[in-house]
């Protein structure tokens, strides 16, 4: 793929080193393409974290990255590796290319500095030849970028609703301007409306600025709403990979159908709220062949011997001709027996 | 490891207390504080019956060194330092754990009374224990000290018991006000449970590590001012401790006269108390604080060969292979 | 109310209480003892001297507790402490002022001096944990272990002698008279070293330890992590993130402990012979000398609650949630 901005291979994330080791990310291979919105969707505990904060390699111990590319292509430029970077590359690298909004932004603001430093600072780290006034003009325009007025500046983060802490970190992420975002559950502590008001404002800064958003949540309806493509995580693995209206509409994973119908639709037929029986699997015992098939409805013989690989669906293929318009439908992918992989030059 | 069976099928909730409990004692820190402290505990009973000599019995070798017949030397009496330093070991313990004891009950009462009842009741009980804190207690306690008849033993544990509930009913007032919020604390009070049953069964117990923390932090600061008023003169009523071992050393110019086995003895033993008890309430602080815990290897091997250490911010790259061999796909 | 305020009014009833405790403490004091000093001083006391002491210690029969309460207010108001019987016949005011200065310069500075720099090695160790720095933990946590005066005399046994460049006793060479030429202050600086010394290093200690923890627990929270994804200079992340939110809790508990501290110090002056507020406390249990006791545990709770409120105005200073919201 040629459009891709970052490309994950084969990225495998543990806690704990040996025999000790839990492994929460196995073998995730996701692309993320230019100006595109990503969304990675599972349940709690899924792993999704773990994947973002193994990426930008902000795992804090006793996390360690066991092995795997993270490929990032710069404009025009060649790829780098991510994982390969000493501790100054990795620290130029850092928000000027990939900016991250965390899990609960509450408490992502350092609660003894005002709003205008913690903005002007990374400007500052990764440009120190810039004038402090240029660098205020900066910060006051990313505040309206996000629709808080200047004069919060001199505000303490105590000082702020949540939602506008959230707004702050948004700007703050758009303020080297990167090629990529990665938003970890940013709005979860958020109640519904502000929720969407902020979300609605992502999108619409995304099509004006150009960045590429890997979006991590565990609500999928958001997803569905938001996002163009959707990546479902089930138990540390990519289990399924579509575009948002494919995998609404034709879910081909039981995990994504399950997902899907824990939450009420927001538009097209109404379905009914089923959720998944059982809990998500223990990364320290997960059971063997396909890690849902305890809690699969529709578990073949094979399921629990077998791990399914991810790979495009032998059937979508077959009806790729057929499909018109967008990207291709190869870049829809399954790890599930239900829809046996096609294999090329087989 | 084996399990002792118990009758009947174990709750959910006793599996992880007791692997919690089994983790506290496994923390190489609390488990080499606590058998130091065993020693000591076992010196406090045993002391006066293993002491070779009568520790204020006079003796011909006066100021010597030491020597196989007084392991630690003798003073300018002849008294055998050896002995009066394993007989003190009575008095240490006994202060501290009495101290211990007598102040971590009131800052129970204190605190979980202040921190459980709202109103101007708990105000003052919370204005009390912070005036408490910040007099500074070494002249207290000899201002204090100085009206009493006799100051033996029991009665300097007693006073340091009541004036140092302090610290520990401060933060136990704090953890009360967090807890009280809690669902079951709640529900509790929604069902009408009555005040006391609250506080004794759905209360208490999730303070146990801070009461015990509290507990062992009174002890070392009750061992150390017992101590320190001893070296100034006060308590040395008949009995020997530590701290009166130091005060007659100076009072007889030991230092002057280059006799450092006076003193360096006793002075180990109390550093080697302080620290065992600091172990202790390390492992404390790890077993409730998570963050803290050491968590075996910092260091990691990489594949190619390299060690590089683990800390926040940047997460060590193993390998870059992206399909790892050996590592079973489950 | 402001914070601030609060904390004033908190300070005002806490000296009000320490001043209670004094009016009260000597009431229960068994004997006569004025009566004994009386008799010591052979009639050297004039009737003025002799009814400040009555009052000091209740024994004026005639008047109800309330009367009392307020002479002795009175009294202290007038700055009358009594007389010492040590330095008889030296009232105690005069007997604190020459010990102060000199409690306050040795145990003032190296105080603050010693929570300085043990909150900035605890906060190197505490931000490279899991290093070789982590070895100085065990020697850091028997060192506070230790009684400060017992390293005092290690100190002494070991550095001091004829030839010592370190004098073992006093605050200045015998033959001096305090004034502020050159060979005087040397002399002061070459005196002070030794305690200055012992206090710094049992002193430091705790702060290490604490620090370090708390730089160990503030290092994973998210806006340090955020400060790292942001690729700030590893110097900015340790100071303006995580030790800026570390020195919080050890900034109040500096002030919750200098109660604690203070004690521990004056038993260096004792050691050292020096002329503070600690050797004469140690000289006035010696001799019973109630009235000095107390004028001694008057002025140090109160420089005690000055301290604690220095502590409260930087703490104030340091964390924008205490201030009042603008
Ligand atoms: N420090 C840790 N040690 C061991 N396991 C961990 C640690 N942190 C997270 N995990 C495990 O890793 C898995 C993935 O967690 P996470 O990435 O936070 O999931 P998500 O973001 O999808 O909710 C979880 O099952 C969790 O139990
Ligand atoms: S592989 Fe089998 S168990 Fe797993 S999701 Fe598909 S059908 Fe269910
Ligand atoms: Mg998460």
């Amino acid at each position: 793929m040629t459009d891709a901005v970052l490309e994950v291979r084969g990225l495998n994330v543990d806690y704990g080193l040996g025999d000790d080791a839990v492994h929460a990310v196995r073998d995730v291979d996701l692309t993320l393409h230019r100006g595109e919105v990503l969304g990675l969707a599972g349940e709690s505990g899924s792993g999704k974290s773990t994947l973002a904060y193994g990426l930008t390699r902000l795992l804090p111990p006793p996390g360690v990255i066991a092995g795997g590319e993270v490929l990032y292509h710069p404009d025009g430029g060649d790829p780098v590796d991510v994982l390969r970077m000493t501790l100054p590359e990795l620290r130029r690298f850092r928000w000027a290319e990939t900016a991250i909004v965390f899990q609960g932004a509450m408490n992502s603001l350092n609660p003894v500095h005002r709003i205008s430093t913690q903005l002007t600072d990374v400007i500052k780290a990764h440009d120190p030849r810039g004038s402090s006034a240029a660098r205020l003009a900066r910060a006051r325009e990313l505040l309206r970028l996000v629709g808080i007025s200047a004069d919060r500046l001199d505000s303490y983060p105590h000082q702020l609703s949540g939602g506008m802490r959230q707004r702050v970190m948004i700007g703050m992420a758009l303020a080297l301007e990167p090629k990529v975002v990665i938003m970890d559950e940013p709005t979860t502590a958020l109640d519904v409306v502000v929720q969407r008001q902020i979300l609605r404002q992502l999108v619409e800064l995304r099509e004006r600025l150009g960045f590429s958003v890997v979006f991590i949540t565990h609500d999928l309806s958001l997803l569905v709403e938001f996002s163009d493509r959707i990546a479902i995580m089930y138990g540390g693995r990519i289990v399924e990979q579509a575009d948002s209206a494919d995998l609404y509409r034709d879910p081909l994973h039981p995990y994504s159908h399950g997902l899907l119908n824990s939450f009420p639709a927001l538009r097209g037929p109404k379905r009914e709220l089923t959720g998944i029986p059982g809990s998500p699997p223990d990364l320290r015992a997960m059971p063997a062949g396909c890690s849902f098939h305890p809690r699969c409805p529709r578990a073949l013989e094979r399921c629990g011997a077998e791990v399914p690989v991810l790979g495009n669906p032998a059937e979508k293929r077959d009806t790729a001709h057929v499909a018109v318009g967008r990207r291709s439908p190869t870049d829809r992918t399954v790890a599930c027996w239900l829809h046996p992989v096609h294999h090329d030059g087989l | 490891m084996t399990v002792v069976p118990t009758t009947g099928t174990a709750t959910p909730v006793a599996a992880p207390v007791k692997r919690r409990r089994l983790r506290f004692v496994a923390n190489p820190k609390a488990t080499t504080g606590l058998v130091i402290l065993g020693f000591f505990a076992l010196l406090a009973i045993i002391g006066p019956w293993i002491a070779p000599y009568d520790p204020s019995g006079r003796g011909n070798d006066l100021l010597q060194g030491p020597s196989a017949a007084h392991w630690f030397g003798t003073t300018h009496l002849g008294q055998d330092i050896f002995s009066q330093v394993v007989v003190g070991t009575r008095s240490v313990m006994v202060v501290g754990f009495v101290a211990g004891l007598v102040a971590t009950v009131l800052s129970i009462l204190v605190g979980v009374t202040s921190g459980y009842l709202a109103g101007a009741g708990s105000e003052v009980l919370s204005a009390l224990s912070n005036v408490f804190l910040v007099l500074p207690a070494l002249p207290l306690m000899i201002i204090i000290t100085s009206t009493l008849p006799e100051t033996g033993t029991l009665t300097i544990a007693l006073v340091i018991g009541f004036t140092s509930w302090a610290w520990g009913a401060r933060v136990l007032r704090a953890q009360t006000l967090s807890l009280r919020g809690r669902d079951y604390v709640e529900a509790a009070r929604a069902t009408g449970e009555k005040t006391w049953r609250i506080i004794l069964f759905e209360i208490l117990p999730n303070l146990t590590a801070v009461i015990a923390s509290g507990f062992v932090g009174t002890v070392i600061f009750a061992v150390t001012l017992e101590i320190t008023l001893a070296f100034i003169g006060i308590g040395a009523g008949g009995d020997w401790n530590w701290g009166t071992v130091l005060y007659w050393a100076q009072s007889q110019q030991a230092l002057a006269q280059g006799a450092w086995w006076w003193f360096v003895p006793a002075g180990l033993a109390i550093a080697l108390l302080g620290t065992a008890l600091s172990l202790v309430n390390f492992g404390i602080d790890e077993f409730v604080s998570p963050r803290l815990r050491g968590g075996g290897k910092t260091n990691v091997k990489t594949a190619d060969g390299h060690t590089v250490r683990m800390r926040v911010g940047f997460t060590p790259v193993l390998a870059h292979k992206t399909r790892p061999e050996g590592r079973e796909t489950p | 109310m402001s914070y601030l305020l609060k904390r004033i009014a908190f300070y005002l009833f806490t000296a009000w209480a320490a001043i209670t405790i004094n009016f009260f403490i000597p009431r229960v004091i068994p004997g006569d003892p004025v009566q004994a000093l009386i008799t010591r001083s052979r009639g050297q006391m004039t009737s003025d001297a002799v009814q400040s002491l009555y009052v000091l210690f209740g024994l004026d029969k005639d008047a109800s507790l309330v009367e009392q309460y307020f002479t002795y207010l009175g009294q202290l108001l007038r700055g009358d402490l009594g007389l010492s019987f040590t330095y008889f016949p030296s009232p105690v005011s005069q007997v604190l002022g020459d010990g102060l200065p000199w409690t306050l310069g040795l145990v003032g500075i190296t105080t603050v001096l010693g929570f300085l720099i043990g909150t900035a090695l605890g906060t190197g160790i505490g931000w490279r944990r899991g290093s070789w720095a982590d070895a100085l933990i065990p020697v850091t946590t028997f060192v506070s272990s230790i009684p400060y005066f017992w390293l005092g005399l290690i100190a002494i046994a070991l550095l001091t002698g004829p030839d010592s460049f370190f004098p073992a006793s006093g605050a200045y060479d015998n033959g001096l008279v305090p004034n502020p030429d050159l060979e005087f202050v040397g002399s002061v600086l070459r005196h002070g070293l030794l305690p200055a010394f012992t206090i710094l290093i049992s002193s430091m200690a705790g702060w290490i330890l604490s620090m370090r923890n708390m730089m160990v627990t503030v290092a994973s929270e998210d806006y340090v992590t955020v400060a790292h994804a942001k690729g700030l200079s590893d110097r900015r992340v340790m100071v303006s993130y995580a030790a800026r939110n570390a020195l919080l809790p050890n900034v109040s508990g500096f002030a919750l402990s200098l109660g604690f501290i203070v004690g521990g110090t004056l038993l260096v002056e004792i050691v050292f012979s020096y002329p503070g507020l600690g050797l004469q406390l140690f000289q006035a249990v010696g001799a019973k000398d109630y009235p000095l006791m107390q004028g001694i545990f008057l002025i140090i709770t109160l420089s005690v609650l000055l301290a604690n409120f220095l502590a409260d105005v930087a703490y104030l200073a340091l964390d924008p949630r205490t201030r009042r919201e603008g």
